[in-house]
């Protein structure tokens, strides 16, 4: 057995200071991804520091029409949150269609964006996997596939980022909200998490000891009229094949004024399509032009036999997504 | 126990059988006090608390065992001993060399147990069994199932069927016919995976070894391990009392128990749990072999079928043989004057493939059935008139008339049911918004299977009550239920006055759970001693007489071709974007003889169902070549149905007795729903998209444009 501390976190700055000063303590949310590890070996920490009940479970309206949500706010709450329905569609539909309403129950705002990778190897100890076990090779390079990234990846891991919130996320413009030692900090949603380059086991821009204490949304037209999609090898509880989270704007002549594409599944990070986005704006969306949009963003794909569909799935569903938010469908 | 053979009289006077008597042991199922394998409280004979096992498995596909360095996990805190194979108990008999474990230093497959920890606590013996240190050498091994992995011929297929079979000239009529189908068919690793894994409680008092397990058949476990443990049957008990779900995984004994049953004959008396992995499951516990079916078939233009070849390949283990009996139900299926069958086996460095739910029925049907629809297309023909056309008079296999063939009608009511005459005979013709939609058809079929040597016991009980005994066992099924109803209804007394004492190898012999035999093979026996208990003693019996009877053959097997039917009706959509397939509507009718307790038969055929719909869509075993390994070893990765995939599901059968099969006039239920399901699903995405699909599962990616 191995012995393990607990601490409940009185305060945020507390439990930054306590994981911060231990490299083998760990925050813990919900704990339905952590857990797991923990049982499976793929993590082995000596402290868990509790931070799922601190008093940042609010979520709250911001002057400027934005809105903040607490690190602690459970992924049930805030998909089920009155102004997030209404003002940012697509975080709501994002989180309901991701894992089981057990564990949307359990699973909280900052858990989620920070949950691991489900490569099979990542998740299997008794396999090399950089991102586990640095420098000890990349077993999904040759194996299994089908969930592998088809953008950005690298010769030292090809995974990708399995949270259906942190694409729609990427998709509004959120920012997240950081507590280190030396204060707050804001990052980006774009900036958050990272391609895996040579230090694979580095999932986000996040140092050590850093606690996600809230993210923040700003109100935009392309948030309010947004959605998610998902394809999914199964009707409920599967994570994305490929997903879309999408946002619309139109002028008055119904050409875009812009528009926000954020796509899972296809990445080490929710991939932000600048290029499709850039195509789009000041045309009008038909299924030819959004496909056109996303055949340009999939240029730089690298497919095998196992990952070509998702250029396909994610070209297509996208063509959907946006036809149906230009149509008004909010589907 | 010797006793006497008795060839029991049919059930002519019924009042229980074909009541949904509620099931015997629901409360404490719901309740949580029906206890597992692994929650007895066993201890041993001076109080000694259980021992808990952990096993530790090879990660090299072939080779061996260098030196197991158990000296850390020793360290460690509650560990109490490391078991090897230079430690184990020798056995007496080694020649099943999946069983035989820890005699030797070889590994054939990645995920072979090498050592088994015992410790004081189930976290200590996991954690002991990280920090055992195995060397292993590495051989160069061949764990893919490809086309050109080289194959042999069985000397029999499972179920003790013949490998080939030849009738006529096929080669030559398939060159002749006018309308002509020939593909293969594949079907990937399936994973039965029942909610409670492979678990056990073992106790050796150096006498005696007493397990605890979770198996389908209570006495062919003993009868298997007593041998090669060098011990006499009677030194070996095995209980079974509940049972969380097998599919067939739990019907053969399998190396976990085995390896509770060695380490607990390394500490006598103290008893030791092991519950297996979810993880260890897709390697130690048996798994449905991939199967590439090649499929032939020659009709005329009118779709009367004039030849047929089934050749199917499938995967085999160098530990031991399977071979799974893929193309046998060809064999009986269609009329057609010239017909060929053929098994071949590949021998891979891999786990020993087992029993899944209709093992050979399962993938052979699924192929089967996608070639007729096929035929139908290539000949112009409605895929259920294709099928009315082709019905043999007699059994093509034996020549044997059918004792009970009405497959015509379950197709006619099926099809009356389910509106299949309102459908669009072109495929790729109906869109709704985003989905194409299609509808698809399959025949199914199992045979009446009866297990020789099964033995009940009768006895009177006070104020009218009987005991009645027989190591059955119930898996989840419902057989303490209907068992229950059969010997209520062999006795003429209410299913309240029988006390069912089932599930422990003690009792008198009961076969295994296992080929829809059941509850044919068990109930047989009951309504013989039944009968024989009446004929000794009366009526009206003094409380503790009693009667022992073997049940004689009663189901005519040499006169009559005894088989179920079924057709099977399916709605599917193919999303037009993304290809995803979602199954709104899905029904079986069967003709299966008659059912003992509507309740429990209909949960078996609608299991049956989601399980077919589950491998259509869903399941797929990835094994990675360069390590033998399954990757995808949970069931957050092999994927089974969820609750959103299964949408409208029923399932209804024709009112039936056969009392040929068995003096209830029932036949086994337990598999058919499976088979015929995958294929109804894969014919209605092809009648949705224009897109065949033959390989499963009908993941997205085959139907994205
Ligand atoms: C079977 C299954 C299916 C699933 N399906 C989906 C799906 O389809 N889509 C999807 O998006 N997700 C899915 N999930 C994942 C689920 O969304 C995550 O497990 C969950 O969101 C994690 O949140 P948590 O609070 O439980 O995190 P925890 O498990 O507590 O923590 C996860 C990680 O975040 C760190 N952490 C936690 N809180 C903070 C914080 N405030 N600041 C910094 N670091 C922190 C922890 O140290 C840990 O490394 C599934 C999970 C399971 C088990
Ligand atoms: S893809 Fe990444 S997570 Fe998967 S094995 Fe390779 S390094 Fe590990």
């Amino acid at each position: 057995m191995k012995e393990l501390t607990y601490h409940r976190a009185d305060d945020a700055a507390s439990a930054v200071a306590l994981v911060a000063g231990d490299p083998d303590a760990r925050f813990l949310g919900g704990g339905t991804n952590l857990v797991d590890h923990l049982k499976l070996g793929v993590t082995s920490p000596t402290t868990l520091v509790d931070v799922s009940r601190l008093p940042l479970d609010e979520v709250t309206e911001l002057p400027d029409g934005g809105l903040r949500i607490g690190t602690n706010v459970r992924n049930s709450d805030l998909a089920a949150h009155r102004a997030v329905r209404r003002g940012w569609p697509v975080v709501a539909r994002a989180l309901l269609a991701g894992a089981s309403g057990q564990i949307r129950n359990q699973a909280t705002t900052g858990g989620n964006l920070l949950q691991r990778t489900r490569c099979v190897y990542f998740q299997d100890v008794t396999t090399p996997c950089n991102k586990r076990d640095p420098g000890t090779g990349c077993s999904a390079i040759g194996g299994y596939g089908r969930y592998n990234a088809v953008l950005g990846a690298s010769e030292a891991c090809v995974t990708t980022h399995p949270s259906d919130l942190a694409v729609a996320l990427a998709a509004v413009d959120a920012t997240v909200v950081v507590l280190g030692q030396d204060g707050e900090r804001r990052v980006p949603m774009s900036d958050f998490h990272r391609l895996p380059g040579d230090r694979p086991e580095q999932d986000t821009t996040l140092a050590h000891g850093e606690l996600v204490t809230a993210v923040e949304l700003p109100a935009t037209g392309t948030a309010r009229r947004s959605t998610y999609r998902k394809a999914r090898d199964r009707a409920s509880y599967a994570f994305a094949l490929v997903s879309v989270a999408a946002g619309l704007e139109l002028d008055d002549d119904g050409r875009v004024r812009d528009v926000r594409i954020a796509w899972g599944g296809v990445a080490h990070k929710p991939w932000r399509a600048e290029v499709a986005e850039a195509e789009l704006r000041g045309r009008f969306v038909s299924e030819e032009s959004v496909r056109a949009a996303a055949e340009a963003e999939l240029a730089a794909a690298v497919t095998d036999e196992q990952t070509a569909y998702k250029v396909p799935m994610v070209r297509n569903l996208t063509a959907l997504t946006l036809t149906g938010l230009a149509e008004g469908a909010t589907r | 126990m010797t006793a006497d053979q008795v060839t029991p009289e049919p059930l002519r006077s019924t009042s229980s059988i074909g009541t949904s008597l509620l099931r015997r042991d629901g409360v404490e199922k719901v309740t949580g006090d029906a206890t597992y394998a692994v929650e007895h409280p066993v201890t041993g004979p001076a109080g000694e608390p259980p021992l808990h096992a952990w096993l530790v498995t090879s990660t090299v596909a072939r080779g061996r065992v260098v030196a197991v360095d158990a000296t850390a996990a020793l360290a460690h805190a509650g560990v109490v001993s490391v078991v090897d194979h230079t430690s184990a108990p020798r056995l007496a008999d080694t020649s099943d060399r999946e069983l035989a474990i820890l005699q030797d230093d070889a590994i054939a497959f990645r995920g072979q147990i090498v050592a088994i920890v015992l410790a004081e606590t189930s976290e200590s013996a996991r954690e002991g069994a990280a920090l055992v240190h195995v060397e292993q050498e590495a051989e160069p091994h061949a764990a893919a199932f490809q086309e050109d992995s080289p194959t042999y011929a069985p000397e029999s297929v499972n179920g003790g069927s013949e490998t080939d079979t030849l009738d006529g000239d096929p080669d030559e009529a398939l060159a002749r016919a006018l309308v002509t189908v020939d593909a293969t068919y594949t079907t990937p690793h399936e994973h039965n995976n029942p909610m409670e894994p492979h678990a056990a409680t073992a106790l050796w008092d150096g006498e005696r070894l007493t397990l605890h397990d979770s198996t389908q058949g209570p006495r062919p476990v003993r009868g298997t391990l007593a041998p090669m443990l060098g011990l006499a049957e009677e030194q070996v008990r095995v209980l079974a009392p509940y049972v969380g779900g097998g599919f067939g995984s739990k019907g053969l004994p399998h190396a976990p128990e085995m390896a509770v049953a060695l380490a607990a004959m390394t500490v006598p008396g103290q008893p030791v749990r092991l519950a297996v992995t979810r993880q260890q499951m897709f390697a130690l516990t048996g798994y449905r072999t991939p199967t590439r079916s090649h499929v032939r078939l020659g009709a005329h233009p009118d779709g009367r079928l004039e030849a047929l070849r089934h050749d199917a390949v499938t995967q085999s283990s160098r530990v031991k043989e399977f071979a799974e009996q893929a193309a046998v139900p060809a064999r009986v299926m269609y009329a057609a004057p010239h017909r060929a069958t053929t098994h071949r086996v590949a021998e891979l460095d891999v786990p020993v493939p087992s029993w899944m739910r209709a093992p050979g029925e399962m993938p052979g049907m699924y192929a089967q059935e996608v070639a007729v629809d096929e035929l139908a297309l290539h000949a112009g023909l409605d895929p259920v008139a294709l099928r009315v056309r082709n019905e043999p008079d007699v059994d093509p296999d034996t020549g044997n008339p059918w004792g009970n063939r009405r497959l015509v009608e379950c197709l006619r009511r099926g099809a009356e049911r389910f509106g299949w005459a309102d459908r669009p005979t072109g495929a790729r013709a109906t869109v709704d918004g985003e989905w194409w939609v299609g509808t698809g058809v399959a025949a199914s079929t199992y045979p009446m299977l009866w297990m020789p040597g099964n033995i009940a016991r009768v006895r009177s009980l006070d104020g009218g009550r009987y005991a009645v005994a027989i190591a059955a066992t119930d898996i989840g099924t419902g057989a303490r239920t209907v068992l229950t109803q059969i010997a209520a209804d062999a006795l003429g007394c209410p299913p309240e006055a029988i006390d069912l004492d089932m599930a422990d190898s003690d009792l008198p012999f009961g076969s295994v759970a296992g080929g829809s035999s059941g509850t044919t093979s068990w109930g047989t026996a009951i309504v013989a001693a039944a009968q024989q208990f009446r004929a000794d003693h009366g009526e009206h019996p003094d409380p503790g007489v009693e009667t022992t009877a073997a049940s004689g053959q009663y189901a005519d097997m040499d006169g009559h071709a005894l088989h179920s039917f079924g057709a099977v009706f399916c709605e599917a959509r193919v999303h037009r974007y993304t290809g995803e397939v979602r199954v709104p509507r899905l029904l079986g009718v069967y003709s299966v003889g008659r059912v003992v307790n509507p309740r429990t038969a209909r949960s078996q055929l609608l299991g049956g169902l989601v399980m077919g719909l589950s491998a259509a869509l869903h399941e797929e075993g990835w094994r990675d070549p360069r390590t033998g390994h399954t990757v995808t070893q949970d069931l957050a990765t092999y994927h089974v149905a969820a609750h959103a995939d299964v949408r409208d599901i029923d399932a209804e059968w024709l009112d039936d007795i056969d009392e040929l099969s068995t003096p209830m006039g029932s036949r086994g239920i337990g598999e058919i729903g499976i088979v015929g399901t995958a294929a109804a699903v894969a014919n209605a995405t092809y009648h949705a998209t224009g897109v065949r699909v033959r390989d499963l599962p009908l993941t997205a990616d085959h139907f994205l444009e």
